[in-house]
C-alpha cells in the first residue's frame, strides 16, 4: 500500500490548510490518498465540508497532540 | 574560497545577495568568499506595481531598474540562466554552457501565473500578474460600461491580498467614473471564507456587505465559457459574467520542474532553516519553497534576512545562526485611498486594523522605497 501524500500545513495561517490541500489535489492523480496535517481547529470542519461539496472522499479525521490529521481520497 | 551561488534575481535573491555582500565584505575583499548571482534577466521588476498599472496609476517604466544598479559592487552577476543542477556534486550548468561549482546554493527562481491550466481562462479573463496582462486589464476597465464583474481566485497564487485589493480598487474606480450603480460585483474564493487569513476574511466580509459586493465561497474555477460569458466551478456552480477578473493559479518555474526538484515546481523546504529537504548546503527562498506560507515579496524579504545571517555564519563559524519565524507583512489596499495591513508569523495570526488614508500613503511611499528595500537598506 502506498503512503498517502502528506500535506503538512501545520502553523499555516496563509494560505492555510484547505488552500494547501486544494493545491495538492491539483497535482495528485485520481485515486490518490492525501493526509493533511493541521494545527488549525477550523480545518477539521472546513476540509470535510469542501471534500463533500466537491465530491472527493473523506477517509478519516482525528486529532493527535494538537495536530489534526485529515485523510482524503481524490475522486475526480 | 567559499562560494555562494544564488539562482534568481527577484526580490529574495537580490536582497540576499546584497545582505551577504555587506556581511561578508571582509571575506569578499580578501578572496575568502564569493557571492555569485545567476539570473535570467538584466532587469529587476517591482511586481506589486502591476496592481497600480491596471488602474492607470503607475507606468511600466516605474516598475523596472537595471539589476546591476541595485547590487553591491562585490557581487558577481551573470545574466545566464541555470539549465541544470548536479546537487550531489555541488555544481550547476547555465544555458551558455558554463559550469559553476559552489559550497552553498540558494534557489529562488520564483513562480509564474499559469492561466493556461484552466480551460478558457487565458482567453477570457483579465489579471495583473504580468505587465502585458496588467495593461490589458487597464484597457478592459476603461472600456467597461456596466454589468457584472466576477472575481475568481486560483490556487496556489502569488500575493494573497490581490483578490481583495482588486475588488476594492475596482469599486472605487467605477464609483469615480460614475457608473457604480450599473456595476454588480461578485467575488468568489476557493475556501469557506473571503480570505485565507481568518481575521482578514472577517474584516473583508463586513466591508463587502457595506459596499454591496456579493460573494460565493468554496468556489474553485474549473473552466470559463467565453461564448456564453459563464464560469463553472469544481463544486458545480455556474456564474454569468460581463467582465472576468482572475487571480490565475501559479506554478513553479520550468527549471525546477525540468530538474525534478519538487512537485508543481515547489521545492520541499524546511520551514525554519530554509534548507532544501535532504540537502544541508542547498537553501530555498521565496515562492520557490513548498512551505505553507504566503507567496509574496514580503515573505522572500524576511526569509532572505534569515538566510543572510545563516550563510555568513556558516562561512565564519560553520553553524546556522537563526531560524525563520514565518514573518510576513502585507499591505492591503482597501480602495483607491485607504489601506490596512496584515502582519503575522507561524505562531501569531494577524489582527487587521480599520483602513486609513495614512497607511495608503505609506504604501504609496513604499512603492518608491522598494528600491532601497531591495538593496538591503530598509
Amino acid at each position: 500500500m502506498n503512503h498517502p501524500i502528506c500535506v503538512d500545513a501545520r502553523n499555516s495561517f496563509c494560505p492555510g490548510p484547505l488552500m494547501e490541500l486544494i493545491a495538492a489535489m491539483k497535482l495528485a492523480q485520481i485515486g490518490d490518498e492525501l493526509e493533511v496535517l493541521s494545527t488549525d481547529q477550523g480545518s477539521a470542519h472546513d476540509i470535510p465540508e469542501w471534500i463533500h461539496k466537491v465530491g472527493h472522499e473523506l477517509i478519516d479525521t482525528h486529532e493527535e497532540n494538537g495536530v489534526y490529521h485529515i485523510r482524503v481520497r481524490k475522486k475526480k | 574560497m567559499k562560494k555562494i551561488i544564488i539562482v534568481g534575481g527577484g526580490t529574495g535573491g537580490t536582497i540576499l545577495a546584497n545582505n551577504l555582500a555587506r556581511r561578508l565584505a571582509p571575506e569578499i575583499a580578501s578572496g575568502a568568499a564569493r557571492v555569485t548571482l545567476l539570473t535570467a534577466s538584466d532587469k529587476h521588476m517591482y511586481q506589486p506595481g502591476l496592481l497600480y498599472v491596471a488602474f492607470g496609476r503607475m507606468a511600466a517604466n516605474e516598475l523596472y531598474r537595471d539589476l546591476r544598479s541595485l547590487l553591491e559592487p562585490g557581487i558577481v552577476l551573470h545574466v545566464d540562466p541555470v539549465q541544470s543542477f548536479d546537487l550531489d556534486n555541488n555544481r550547476l550548468q547555465t544555458e551558455s554552457g558554463t559550469t559553476h561549482d559552489y559550497d552553498y546554493l540558494v534557489i529562488c527562481t520564483g513562480s509564474r501565473p499559469n492561466p493556461e491550466s484552466i480551460p478558457g481562462l487565458a482567453e477570457n479573463a483579465n489579471h495583473v500578474y504580468t505587465l502585458e496582462a496588467a495593461e490589458k486589464t487597464f484597457s478592459s476597465l476603461q472600456a467597461f460600461t456596466g454589468g457584472r464583474v466576477v472575481v475568481t481566485t486560483g490556487v496556489p497564487h502569488k500575493c494573497p491580498m490581490v483578490p481583495l485589493e482588486l475588488t476594492f480598487m475596482m469599486h472605487d474606480y467605477f464609483r469615480d467614473r460614475g457608473i457604480l450603480d450599473q456595476v454588480e460585483f461578485f467575488y468568489t474564493y476557493p475556501i469557506g471564507r473571503l480570505h485565507s487569513l481568518e481575521n482578514v476574511g472577517k474584516w473583508a466580509q463586513k466591508e463587502f456587505d457595506r459596499l454591496g459586493v456579493n460573494y460565493e465561497t468554496l468556489f474553485n474555477l474549473k473552466q470559463v465559457d467565453g461564448d456564453k460569458g459563464q464560469i463553472h466551478s469544481e463544486e458545480g456552480s455556474v456564474l454569468d459574467y460581463d467582465l472576468l477578473v482572475s487571480i490565475p493559479p501559479h506554478t513553479g518555474m520550468p527549471l525546477i520542474l525540468d530538474n525534478a526538484l519538487g512537485a508543481g515546481g515547489w521545492i520541499p523546504t524546511n520551514p525554519a532553516t530554509l534548507q532544501m529537504e535532504g540537502r544541508e548546503n542547498v537553501f530555498v527562498l521565496g515562492d520557490t519553497t513548498n512551505i505553507p506560507i504566503s507567496k509574496a515579496g514580503s515573505t522572500a524579504h524576511y526569509e532572505a534576512e534569515t538566510l543572510g545571517e545563516n550563510l555568513s555564519s556558516l562561512i565564519r563559524y560553520g553553524t546556522l545562526a537563526s531560524l525563520y519565524s514565518g514573518k510576513v507583512f502585507c499591505f492591503i489596499e482597501a480602495g483607491k485611498d485607504r489601506a490596512t495591513y496584515a502582519s503575522f508569523d507561524y505562531k501569531h495570526p494577524p489582527q487587521p486594523q480599520p483602513p486609513t488614508q495614512m497607511i495608503h500613503w505609506f504604501k504609496l511611499a513604499y512603492n518608491k522605497l522598494y528600491w532601497n528595500s531591495v538593496r538591503g537598506l530598509l
